[in-house]
């Protein structure tokens, strides 16, 4: 496809605080609920918005259950209402408010703000590989801010092993969690606020000069996609017995090579990845993922050709 | 305070009783998960006794550790002050008081004789703090632990930290014992288990255990000091005054300088609309900088100025 054309984007949301701790988003959305001269374009209506505020009310990940996994098809069509567990009540809520997918009533662009402990700077997360719209996107924040050339990175999960987030149910095509580390969970740091708000400052302009006609020519990027999810070793009783290795821990997008330290044993023993070639891991000692079994997600590197982009 | 030695005169040698029982605490605050990893694998080992030191490992908030949070109800670490433990028990008390009152009787009853010997608490904290040893009253025993502990550790700074409240108002876990410190060390998230904090808490843990043995066995200790950093000052973030809301971040000129000196007209915190707040008042040293459990009081970080401490040489008194 030599040039790939989208209806304009007029309709965009921000979400934050889909994990009430992670605190950049919940931070920049308040702020932005009490004032949005900062995200207001031209010709684009920016709703920012809390996905979960109970969740943000207590600080914590969720209530119930996860939201960022709660925006399956049984649960947006799950009867019961009030009994439902919270943070499947809040997904149906806004699937009404935002989708449903397919819809002309659905927004067209939303951005789901999210942090990691893991070192993994700034990372934009796709579903495919055809994302020509959020590719040309990533390409044109990282011409405009030199900061964030090697800062901002990409992602793609395949949709298999994705988890059925905010976005993925909702949006035909433009989709985009913006996750920023590392930060603790709780803790607002104010590197980590201000990257992700430069981000979507320019995610914003970049919206703004596609719906004014601008044709964004062909560009390559570099993108990570996800192969597989590793989890700590456990003992029969499923305790983990072994930590991120040291010189694995902090390295998220630094090359793994078979025969590398992957984990150390709490009494000093250094287990080494066995995998058959070099991947790149990420998502390195995540916080959140030590109750779903992931110590770190392997990725393998490619260079990903979007094609050029204006609107229809 | 009668810690300074007179200028020119060496302190005498000091002869404390043995230490025969040390209890090492984990998970006072359930995401915190260093030490409750160094108590599964001390307690996977059987440690119970090391020479002539007895060992005892307890997990101090079970259901914190469960639930991977700080508490259930309210801070444990907050409930061992004399009102607290004699406060009665109902139905309705939080889980914590009650929590602390049986830690009460099983390593107190705090200020008694019967009251464990020594008693070490393992916590983690967000701040860039390195390995910290804080203590309540600095008593000789302890700052030769700090000082022993600071002359083996190299994988990360040690600094000593000292509250100095009344006995009766001292409200950590570690206030049980005849002697108590805690380890802090940081920057670790909560929820997260970072292998090289976890390498330097075990050796610090191995260390205390290998000084008791020694001054046990009749090792004389050399005098000497040992800088702390003393007399807390808190510092609350900036806040809306309608919402009570926080208005700006820690500035990143002092986000990770735990324990740089701050003077005048040093920037401390960036508003979220991008103006900077700076120090007044006197060049004194930060600590726990954005802390995450703090942000429930506000908190920013403290304030404190180095002292240094003078310490005699130590030794086991022999019947």
């Amino acid at each position: 496809v030599s040039l790939a054309r989208f209806d304009e984007a007029r309709r965009v949301a921000i979400f934050g605080g889909t994990h009430g701790n992670e605190m950049s988003g919940v931070t920049l959305v308040n702020l932005w609920v009490k004032n949005g001269s900062e995200i207001q374009r031209k010709m684009v209506d920016t709703k920012p918005f809390i996905t979960n505020p109970r969740a943000v009310e207590k600080c914590t990940r969720y209530v119930d259950t996860d939201l960022n996994r709660a925006f399956t098809p049984e649960n947006l069509s799950a009867l019961g209402e009030g009994d439902l567990p919270y943070e499947v009540q809040r997904a149906q809520e806004i699937n009404r408010i935002f989708g449903p997918k397919g819809s002309p009533e659905a927004y067209d662009v939303i951005f789901d703000l999210h942090n990691t402990t893991s070192n993994m700077g700034c990372t934009l997360i796709l579903e495919s590989s055809k994302d020509y719209f959020n590719l040309q996107m990533m390409n044109y924040i990282k011409v405009t801010d030199i900061r964030l050339k090697s800062l901002l990175k990409a992602s793609i999960q395949l949709v298999e092993c994705c988890f059925t987030s905010v976005n993925i149910v909702l949006c035909d095509w433009f989709i985009a969690g913006l996750e920023v580390g590392p930060q603790p969970q709780g803790v607002l740091r104010s590197n980590i606020f201000e990257a992700m708000r430069v981000i979507l400052k320019h995610a914003l302009d970049f919206i703004e000069l596609f719906n004014e006609g601008v044709e964004f020519p062909t560009c390559t990027v570099e993108v990570f996609r996800v192969l597989e999810r590793i989890d700590y070793p456990r003992d029969a009783n499923g305790n983990i017995i072994a930590m991120v290795h040291p010189n694995l821990q902090d390295g998220d997008w630094e090359p793994l090579n078979p025969g590398d330290p992957m984990f150390l044993t709490f009494d000093g023993k250094t287990l080494h990845y066995q995998g058959s070639g070099t991947i790149y891991p990420t998502f390195i000692n995540e916080a959140a993922y030590y109750e779903k079994q992931q110590a770190f997600v392997t990725t393998r590197r490619e260079t990903l050709v979007a094609s050029a982009i204006r609107k229809a | 305070m009668p810690y300074r030695a007179r200028f020119g005169r060496k302190m005498e040698c000091v002869s404390l009783p043995p230490l025969s029982n040390f209890a090492i605490c984990g998970g006072t605050h359930g995401n915190e998960l260093t030490g409750v990893y160094i108590l599964r694998e001390m307690q996977k080992h059987n440690v119970e006794k090391v020479g002539s030191v007895s060992i005892t490992t307890v997990l101090s908030n079970p259901r914190a550790v469960d639930a991977c949070r700080r508490y259930t109800d309210r801070d444990l670490n907050r409930c061992f002050t004399d009102d607290l433990l004699s406060s009665p028990i109902t139905e309705s008390t939080p889980y914590e008081l009650r929590r602390a009152q049986e830690l009460n009787a099983h390593l107190g009853p705090k200020g008694s004789e019967e009251a464990v010997d020594l008693l070490c608490d393992m916590h983690n904290t967000t701040s860039n703090m390195g390995l910290c040893i804080i203590f309540n009253s600095a008593d000789w025993l302890i700052l030769h632990i700090c000082k022993y502990l600071q002359s083996k550790i190299t994988s990360m700074p040690v600094r000593a930290l000292q509250m100095d409240l009344p006995l009766s108002e001292a409200f950590s876990v570690d206030s049980l014992g005849k002697h108590g410190f805690s380890f802090e060390i940081g920057p670790q998230p909560h929820g997260v288990l970072r292998a090289d904090v976890f390498n330097t808490m075990k050796e610090a843990v191995d260390l205390t255990i290998e000084w008791l043995q020694q001054f046990n066995s009749g090792r004389t200790f050399e005098g000497g000091e040992v800088e702390a950093y003393t007399r807390w000052k808190t510092v609350h973030y900036p806040r809306d005054p309608t919402t009570d809301e926080i208005t700006a971040a820690i500035h990143p000129q002092l986000q990770d300088n735990d324990f740089k000196l701050l003077q005048p007209g040093d920037p401390i915190f960036l508003s979220l609309s991008g103006e900077t707040v700076k120090h007044e008042g006197d060049a004194l040293y930060p600590v726990f900088v954005n802390e995450c459990a703090y942000y429930e009081q506000k908190i920013a970080y403290h304030l404190t100025q180095k002292s240094t401490l003078t310490l005699p040489s130590i030794n086991v008194k022999k019947d």
